[in-house]
C-alpha cells in the first residue's frame, strides 16, 4: 500500500516559479481575450504583452538569491535571474516590431502574440534550473512556439524555414536526450549538482568519465544546434532568411543566450572538473565557428543571410568564454549579449522597417546590397543608424560591441590563451569586410534608378525601438561600468 | 584653462554636430571658423606649456570604466604637444584649400570628426581611449577616401581600414596583455600609461608585445612590406583626404614608437634595433626608388612621404635624445612638407584633371608663383639646410650614426635619392618650353590657394632658420624620456646603447 506523500506548500517554494506562472497566465489571458472579442487590433495584444513581459520582470527582479524550489528541480541564482532579465529585455524591446505600417499575416492572430509568451516561458524554465529533464522540457516548449511563430509569417521562404528548423531542431533535441541518458545511466543522477558530486567522487575509478564525456558531446551537438555552431548551423542562414526580421533578430540574440546559460552549467561543469577533452572540444568548435562563417558571411549576397552568419560568428566568439572557467569570462558573455541584444535589435529594426511586401531588387532575397545602395542620398539619418550599427557590430569604438569583444578577448589572454585571443583579433577584422561592404553600399554607391524610399514599413513604434537601439549602441561607455559591476556580482554569487 | 585637451577634443565633435543644421550655402566658412578657433585654442595651449618640463601637462583624470582601469586620462608633453599643433593646422589650412567638390557639407563634417580623433589620439594618456580615437580616425577617412575619390576608390578605401584595422587589433591583444601582467603585480586594473610606464617586464615578454605593439604602428607608418596600402589611398584619395593622411594619421603610428614602445619595452627596442632599421633603411632606399620611377605626380609625392617615414622611424629608434627629438621634429616637418606638397599637386589637378608629370612641362613660366612656392616646398622635402626639413632630418641621422655609422649612411640616402626624384619631378613638369596647348592658359595661384599655401611656406622657413621654439621643448621632453628609459632598461645591452648618447651629450 502506497503511504500518503505530505508535502508542505511552503516547502515547494512556489515564488521560484513566479516568472514563468506570470507569462504563461498572460499568454492565457489573451486566448480568453481573443475567444470574447474576435475583432480586436493587433495593437492591444502587442501592448498587453510587453505589460505581461513587464510584470515579469519585475518578478524576476524580486527573486532572491540561490534558492531552490519545487523539490530542488528550480533553482534561482545569479546567472538565472541575470538571463532571464535579458530573456525578457529583449522580448520587450523586439515585439513592438509588430506595430508596422504595413499589415503581416502573422499579426492579425492573437495566437501569434500567446505563443510568443509561452515561448518566454519555456526559455525562463531552461534557465532557471539544473535538471536536465526540466532543461529539455523547457527547450520543447519553446523551440515547438517558435517553429510555428516561424511558419506564421505565411511566405513561400517561411515555410521552409519552418520545416527546416523543425526536422533539424527535433534532431537536436534527440541528442540532448541522448546525452542527458548518458549522463543519467552513468551517475544515476539528473541534477547537475548530483552529477558533479557522483563525478567529484568516482573520477578516479578507470573507464568512468568515458560515457560521462560521450554524455557531454552528444549534450553539445545539442547546443551547437542551438547556438548555431559549425558544423551545426547549417540550419541558420535559411531559417533567418525564411523568418520577419524581428523574428530573425529574436533568434540570433534569445535562443542563444538561454543555450549558452545551459552550456554554462553543464559544459562548465566539466571544465570545472579539468576535463580537459571537453575544454578543447569548446576551443576547437568556438576557432572553426567563428572563422568559417566569417569567410562564409562575405559571400553572401543578402544582408539578412550575412547578418545570419555574422550572428553565427559572434557565437563562436562567445562560447569561445565558455572554454576559459573564470569569473570574468562568464561575466563577459553576458556583458557580450547584452550589448550585442541592442545593436542587433537596431539592425534587423532597420531590415525590417525598409522590408517590402514583395522582394524588389533581387529575385529571391527580400534585403540584398543592392537594395541599400545609396541610402545616404534617401534617408541620411536612416544611413547613418544602420552605419553605427554595422560598425558596433565590426568592434569599432565608441560603438558598444567594441567593449563586450574588448572584455571577452581581455578575459582570453587573462586565462593565457594568448593564440586564442590573436585568432579572435583577426577574425574581428575578417568580419570587418562584410560589415564595411554594407556601408560602402549604403554611402558610397549612387542609389538605385526610381526608388524614393525604402523605409517603407516605418511606423512611430519601430522608429522608438531603432531611437532606443542607437542610444545604447552609441553611448554604452557611460554604462558600461555599472552593467559590468551588477554582471560580475551576479555570476560571482552564482559561484562561477 | 585646466581643460583644454578636452576642450580641444569636444569643441570639433560639438561643431561637427552642429554642422548638420548650417545651410549649404554657409557651411564653408563654418568649417573654416571652426577649424581657425580649434587652431587658436592650440596655440593658447602652446602658450600655456611650460616648456621646462619634460613630464606631462594639463592633466585630466575621470574614471569611466574604473573596474576595469579605463578612465578618461589626458595630459601632453612636448613630444605631443606640436603635433596636436600640426593637427589642428593641418585641418584648418585643408578646409581653406578645399576645392568646389560634391556635398561639400558632409565633407566639412567628416574633416571635424577626423580632427576629434586626431587629436584625441596624441593627448590621450589611456591605452583604451588611445585606442578609441585611433580606431575612430579610420570611420572619416573611409568615407573621405570612399566618397570623394579617384576611379578605384572603394578599392583603396576598404584596403586602407582592413589593413590598419587588423594591425591595430593584435596591438589590442598587447594592450591587455600588458593590463593582465599590470594587474597580477599591482592588484588593480589600469591602462593609464603612467603606471604602465612603471612596470618592468621580463625581457622574453617585452620581446613578444614589442612585435605585438610594432605591427599595429607598423602597418600605420607605414613600414615595408605593410606599406602597400597608403599608395592606393593616396593615389585614390581627394587631395584634402591625401593632405590629413600624409600630415597626420602616418605620424600617429610613429607617434605610437615614442610613446608606447620604447618607454615600455626599452630592453626589446633596443635588441631589436637592427631589424628594424635594417626595414627602415629597406623602406627609404627601396621606396624612393620606387618614386622615380612613378609617372604620376601624386605617387612621387606618396612614394617620398613613406621615404621619409622611413628616416623617422629610423631617428626613434636611434634610442638617443638627438635621434628621437630628431625624429619627432621631422614628424612636424615632413607634415607640412608632405601635406603642402599634396595641396601643390592638388592644385594642378583641379586645373587639367590630370596628375601625369609627362602632360605637363613648362609650368614655370605660365605659373611662376606656383612654381616658387613648388620649389620651395620640393627643397623642404629634400632637406635642405635652413628649410624645415633639414633640422629633423640631420638630427634623426646624427641620432643613428652614434649607434652605427653605417646605417648612417644608408640613411642618408633618402636625403640623395629624395634629391633625384625630386628635381627629375621639378625638371620634367616646370622646365623647358611648355609642350601641350592646354598647358598655355594655365592660371596661376588664386586667393584661396595663396591663403592656404603661404602660411605654410613661411613656417617652412622660419622654422628651418630658427627651429629653436619648437626644438626646445621637445628635447626637453625628450631628455626626460630617455633618462627614463635608461634608469628602466635592465639589460646591460640596453643600458649602453641608451646610456652612450646621454653621456656624450653631457660631456659637450
Amino acid at each position: 500500500m502506497l503511504q500518503p506523500i505530505s508535502v508542505s506548500l511552503a516547502s515547494l517554494n512556489l515564488t521560484t516559479l513566479s516568472p514563468m506562472l506570470v507569462v504563461i497566465g498572460g499568454a492565457l489571458l489573451i486566448l480568453i481575450i481573443d475567444l470574447l472579442k474576435k475583432d480586436l487590433d493587433k495593437s492591444i495584444y502587442v501592448t498587453l504583452s510587453i505589460l505581461v513581459l513587464f510584470v515579469d520582470f519585475g518578478a524576476t527582479l524580486s527573486l532572491s538569491l540561490n534558492e531552490r524550489g519545487f523539490f530542488d528541480v528550480m533553482l534561482v541564482d545569479g546567472v538565472a535571474i541575470l538571463s532571464q532579465l535579458l530573456i525578457l529585455l529583449a522580448s520587450m524591446l523586439f515585439i513592438p516590431l509588430a506595430l508596422t505600417s504595413k499589415r503581416f499575416h502573422e499579426y492579425s492572430y492573437p495566437e501569434f502574440f500567446a505563443l510568443f509568451l509561452f515561448m518566454v516561458g519555456g526559455f525562463q524554465f531552461m534557465v532557471a534550473t539544473d535538471n536536465l529533464i526540466l532543461i529539455f522540457v523547457g527547450l520543447e516548449t519553446a523551440s515547438l512556439a517558435l517553429y510555428t511563430l516561424i511558419a506564421m509569417h505565411n511566405t513561400r521562404g517561411s515555410d521552409e524555414a519552418a520545416i527546416k528548423y523543425f526536422t533539424l531542431g527535433a534532431m537536436a533535441a534527440g541528442f540532448f536526450a541522448m546525452g542527458a541518458a548518458a549522463i543519467y545511466a552513468t551517475t544515476g543522477a539528473v541534477e547537475l549538482y548530483d552529477v558533479a558530486k557522483v563525478f567529484q567522487a568516482r573520477m578516479s575509478e578507470p573507464g568512468f568519465s568515458v560515457p560521462l564525456i560521450g554524455g557531454a558531446l552528444l549534450m553539445l551537438v545539442a547546443i551547437g544546434f542551438k547556438v548555431s555552431l559549425i558544423p551545426f548551423h547549417l540550419w541558420t542562414p535559411d531559417v533567418y532568411e525564411g523568418s520577419s526580421a524581428p523574428m530573425a533578430g529574436y533568434m540570433s540574440i534569445v535562443p542563444k543566450i538561454t543555450m549558452m546559460v545551459v552550456a554554462m552549467r553543464l559544459l562548465g561543469l566539466y571544465v570545472d572538473m579539468g576535463v580537459e577533452a571537453v575544454r578543447w572540444m569548446i576551443i576547437v568548435l568556438a576557432v572553426v565557428t567563428m572563422t568559417l562563417s566569417n569567410i562564409m558571411a562575405i559571400v553572401q549576397e543578402d544582408v539578412k543571410r550575412m547578418l545570419a552568419y555574422s550572428s553565427i560568428s559572434h557565437a563562436g566568439f562567445v562560447m569561445a568564454a565558455l572554454a576559459l572557467d573564470t569569473t570574468k569570462a562568464y561575466s563577459s558573455i553576458f556583458l557580450y549579449y547584452g550589448l550585442f541584444l541592442f545593436t542587433n535589435l537596431g539592425a534587423f529594426a532597420m531590415l525590417w522597417i525598409t522590408r517590402n511586401k514583395q522582394a524588389r531588387y533581387h529575385y529571391r532575397f527580400h534585403h540584398p546590397y543592392q537594395k541599400f545602395a545609396g541610402l545616404i542620398h534617401l534617408s541620411p539619418v536612416g544611413a547613418v543608424i544602420m552605419g553605427i550599427f554595422m560598425l558596433s557590430l565590426t568592434g569599432v569604438p565608441p560603438f558598444s560591441l567594441f567593449w563586450g569583444k574588448l572584455y571577452i578577448i581581455s578575459a582570453t589572454v587573462d586565462a593565457g590563451y594568448i593564440w586564442l585571443a590573436i585568432v579572435m583579433a583577426l577574425n574581428s577584422a575578417i568580419a570587418a569586410y562584410y560589415y564595411l561592404k554594407l556601408i560602402v553600399w549604403m554611402f558610397l554607391k549612387p542609389a538605385n534608378p526610381g526608388v524614393e524610399a525604402l523605409e517603407v514599413n516605418k511606423s512611430r513604434p519601430l522608429v522608438v525601438i531603432v531611437g532606443i537601439a542607437v542610444t545604447v549602441t552609441t553611448l554604452s561607455i557611460f554604462f558600461i561600468q555599472p552593467l559590468l559591476n551588477y554582471i560580475t556580482y551576479m555570476v560571482s554569487v552564482s559561484g562561477y | 584653462m585646466e581643460n583644454i585637451l578636452s576642450v580641444l577634443i569636444f569643441f570639433p565633435l560639438l561643431a561637427a554636430l552642429l554642422g548638420i543644421v548650417v545651410s549649404k550655402e554657409s557651411i564653408r566658412v563654418y568649417g573654416i571658423t571652426v577649424a581657425a578657433i580649434e587652431f587658436l585654442l592650440t596655440l593658447w595651449l602652446w602658450f600655456a606649456f611650460d616648456g621646462s618640463n619634460g613630464g606631462f601637462q594639463f592633466i585630466e583624470y575621470m574614471p569611466l570604466i574604473s573596474d576595469f582601469g579605463i578612465n578618461y586620462y589626458l595630459g601632453i608633453d612636448g613630444i605631443s604637444l606640436f603635433i596636436v599643433v600640426m593637427a589642428a593646422l593641418m585641418t584648418l589650412i585643408g578646409i581653406i584649400a578645399l576645392g568646389e567638390v560634391k556635398k561639400l557639407k558632409n565633407m566639412i563634417i567628416s574633416l571635424l570628426l577626423l580632427e576629434v580623433a586626431m587629436i584625441g589620439v596624441f593627448v590621450s594618456l589611456d591605452a583604451i581611449i588611445f585606442y578609441l580615437f585611433w580606431e575612430f580616425s579610420l570611420v572619416p577617412m573611409l568615407y573621405i577616401i570612399g566618397y570623394w575619390g579617384g576611379e578605384k576608390r572603394l578599392y583603396a578605401a576598404i584596403k586602407f581600414f582592413l589593413y590598419t584595422f587588423a594591425g591595430s587589433l593584435i596591438m589590442l591583444v598587447g594592450m591587455l596583455y600588458v593590463a593582465y601582467v599590470y594587474q597580477s603585480v599591482a592588484g588593480v586594473w589600469s591602462f593609464a600609461l603612467t603606471d604602465w610606464y612603471a612596470l618592468v617586464l621580463p625581457l622574453s615578454v617585452q620581446k613578444w608585445l614589442f612585435w605585438a605593439f610594432f605591427l599595429g604602428f607598423a602597418i600605420k607608418v607605414p613600414m615595408f612590406p605593410f606599406h602597400t596600402w597608403l599608395p592606393y589611398a593616396h593615389g585614390q584619395a581627394p587631395t584634402i583626404g591625401s593632405v590629413i593622411l600624409a600630415a597626420v594619421l602616418l605620424k600617429m603610428g610613429t607617434y605610437g614608437f615614442v610613446r608606447f614602445s620604447l618607454p615600455m619595452f626599452p630592453d626589446a627596442s633596443v635588441a631589436y634595433i637592427l631589424p628594424v632599421a635594417v626595414i627602415a633603411i629597406i623602406m627609404i632606399i627601396y621606396t624612393a626608388m620606387v618614386a622615380y620611377a612613378q609617372e604620376d605626380m601624386k605617387q612621387v609625392v606618396a612614394y617620398s612621404s613613406i621615404s621619409h617615414m622611413g628616416v623617422i622611424v629610423l631617428g626613434t629608434f636611434a634610442m638617443n635624445v638627438e635621434g628621437i627629438a630628431g625624429s619627432v621634429f621631422l614628424m612636424l616637418s615632413h607634415g607640412i612638407v608632405s601635406g603642402a606638397l599634396f595641396l601643390l599637386v592638388g592644385v594642378i589637378y583641379d586645373r587639367r584633371h590630370t596628375k601625369l608629370m609627362s602632360e605637363f612641362g613648362g609650368l614655370a613660366s605660365v605659373m611662376p608663383k606656383y612654381a616658387v612656392i613648388f620649389g620651395i616646398m620640393l627643397m623642404a622635402s629634400v632637406g635642405l639646410p635652413l628649410t624645415i626639413g633639414f633640422v629633423g632630418e640631420y638630427l634623426s641621422l646624427a641620432g643613428i650614426f652614434k649607434v652605427s655609422p653605417t646605417m648612417a649612411l644608408l640613411g642618408g640616402f633618402s636625403i640623395i635619392l629624395g634629391a633625384v626624384y625630386m628635381l627629375s619631378l621639378y625638371k620634367k613638369s616646370f622646365f623647358g618650353p611648355v609642350t601641350k596647348e592646354e598647358n598655355k592658359k594655365l592660371s596661376d595661384l588664386n586667393g584661396r590657394e595663396l591663403t592656404a599655401l603661404v602660411p605654410l611656406v613661411a613656417i617652412v622657413v622660419w622654422l628651418g632658420v630658427y627651429p629653436k621654439p619648437v626644438l626646445g621643448p621637445i628635447d626637453t621632453s625628450v631628455k626626460a624620456l630617455v633618462k627614463f628609459m635608461n634608469e628602466k632598461a635592465q639589460t646591460s645591452e640596453a643600458k649602453t646603447v641608451i646610456h652612450v648618447s646621454k653621456s656624450t651629450k653631457e660631456a659637450r
